[in-house]
């Protein structure tokens, strides 16, 4: 449902001035993000693409990174909200380790935190537009949620943003089982990457697979994927009805 | 310059189904597990179920982060009241608070369709059903979110509830046994899941009764 904004709430409602303030639409943007949990940690899966509408504009844009010792977060949507929410959690991370008390911030808590963020700014009208995908590992617990730019949040076994969430999340409802050995997991994360590259039009076939375990973050160097294009149907696609688009 | 208008919605309705059923001495809290967004799944397995004191337990549906806000401000209001006041709060005061906590947010609404389960003072069982903005009625039994339309009538016709109008006031607390309300949970999310397209996978139940809570799960459809 659209929603018009008849309420003074001090922030960001009134003018056409103020609605420069905020949040609109998304300039740049990123598309889907898989995730899954494996035996040893999470397994997680992006290209490298930021579109600008239907123009691929940037082809080089890490949308995983590693928060704190224990964390690995991946996001789709507004590369610059993106990037301001790594603002955030480097402030977070920071205030965490001047305590200097040999504790430090799980993958609940930053989640509970990026929850409450996008959350905030929903309220205020002037949404965070990306859908966050939170892994990460403490004390031999793997955890694995996501946060959409209104704050819906919830933790499962594999997650997926985006278009990944139609064509990805099926694969991985279907295929994902408890103690996927690190091989499988990449496999089973490349199978699906492979249906969002032929499928999705803002995927691009330039990824990173990112893996978290007890030990840290690793981010893969950027690879692609073989495709197969040579069906026989693509070759001649009007032979059944010659002069027809 | 025109005004522009939001092209997005700050809510959302994440669906679900949830039932609760009051009894002599115990009250039976219910909801399915699926979280959805349009037509797709989100989650099989989240819970809508939370307790927030020993005798009340609340189950919502709706939007999800609106019901996460909500239960995460009760729960803080309720340590606060044990603070103060050195006691665990009762259904009827939960019940009241989050009546108030609900119209507070009267000019734009938590989302969340609620209904709170609990023992009452003398260990009777209680279920308060709400709207979204808190207009809430003392029942013996209610059923909120997607598939209410498919079970409140039913409920009606197997609990008889009396008439609101007869006077004395008389309870609408269900003579049935615990095991028997139990089980007329299970057959209404059976039925419901059949229809509603955002009710099933699982089903968790809750029963509250003096000595404790007991949690049981039943699966249910997936499609």
């Amino acid at each position: 449902m659209t929603f018009t904004i008849p309420i003074d709430n001090g922030d960001s409602v009134k003018t056409a001035e103020a609605d420069s303030q905020r949040t609109l639409y998304p300039y740049v943007t990123g598309t889907s993000i898989v995730a899954i949990k494996y035996k040893d940690g999470v397994l997680m899966a992006s290209d490298m693409g930021g579109s600008y509408g239907s123009t691929l504009r940037y082809k080089n844009i890490e949308r995983m990174k590693a928060i704190g010792k224990h964390s690995l977060l991946g996001a789709s949507g507004e590369i610059s909200d993106f990037q301001e929410i790594l603002r955030y959690l480097d402030e977070l991370v920071l205030n965490d380790n001047m305590w200097d008390d040999g504790n430090s911030l799980g993958p609940k808590e930053v989640h509970n935190y990026l929850t409450r963020v996008m959350y905030n700014r929903r309220n205020k009208f002037n949404p965070l537009w990306n859908t966050l995908v939170l892994g990460g590992v403490k004390n031999g617990e793997s955890y694995l949620g996501m946060v959409s730019m209104i704050g819906v949040s919830f933790e499962d076994n594999h997650v997926a943003t985006g278009f990944g969430n139609h064509l990805a999340r099926p694969i991985l409802r279907d295929e994902w089982r408890a103690d996927l050995s690190f091989e499988d997991g990449v496999k089973l994360l490349e199978k699906c990457m492979r249906v969002l590259l032929y499928r999705d039009r803002s995927a691009i076939n330039k990824l990173q697979i990112a893996k978290i375990t007890e030990e840290g973050v690793t981010v893969s160097q950027p690879y692609s994927l073989k495709t197969f294009w040579e069906f026989k149907a693509f070759n001649n696609p009007t032979a059944g009805a010659e002069g027809s688009w | 310059m025109t005004k522009q208008h939001a092209n997005w919605s700050p809510y959302d309705n994440n669906g679900g189904t949830c039932v609760a059923i009051a009894g002599s001495d115990y009250c039976v809290i219910a909801a399915d597990t699926r979280m959805s967004t349009g037509y797709s799944i989100l989650s099989r397995d989240y819970s809508k179920i939370h307790k927030l004191a020993d005798k009340a337990v609340l189950s919502s549906s709706g939007f999800q982060a609106d019901v996460k806000a909500l239960q995460k401000v009760l729960k803080s209001r309720h340590l606060v009241y044990q603070h103060q006041h050195n006691k665990q709060m009762s259904c009827p005061a939960m019940a009241q608070l989050l009546s108030n906590t609900l119209y507070f947010k009267r000019f734009f609404p938590y989302y969340a369709f609620n209904v709170l389960g609990g023992l009452d003072e003398e260990g009777k069982g209680c279920v308060f059903t709400y709207d979204a903005v808190g207009s809430y009625e003392k029942v013996g039994y209610s059923a909120q979110g997607s598939g209410s339309t498919l079970i409140m009538p039913f409920l009606d016709n197997q609990l008889k509830s009396p008439s609101p109008l007869l006077l004395p006031a008389q309870d609408a607390i269900t003579p049935l046994s615990e095991p028997e309300a139990v089980d007329l949970v299970k057959t209404v999310f059976a039925s419901a899941t059949e229809r509603d397209i955002y009710t099933g996978d699982k089903l968790e139940i809750m029963i509250l009764k003096a000595d404790g809570i007991r949690t049981e799960v039943m699966e249910l459809r997936k499609d």
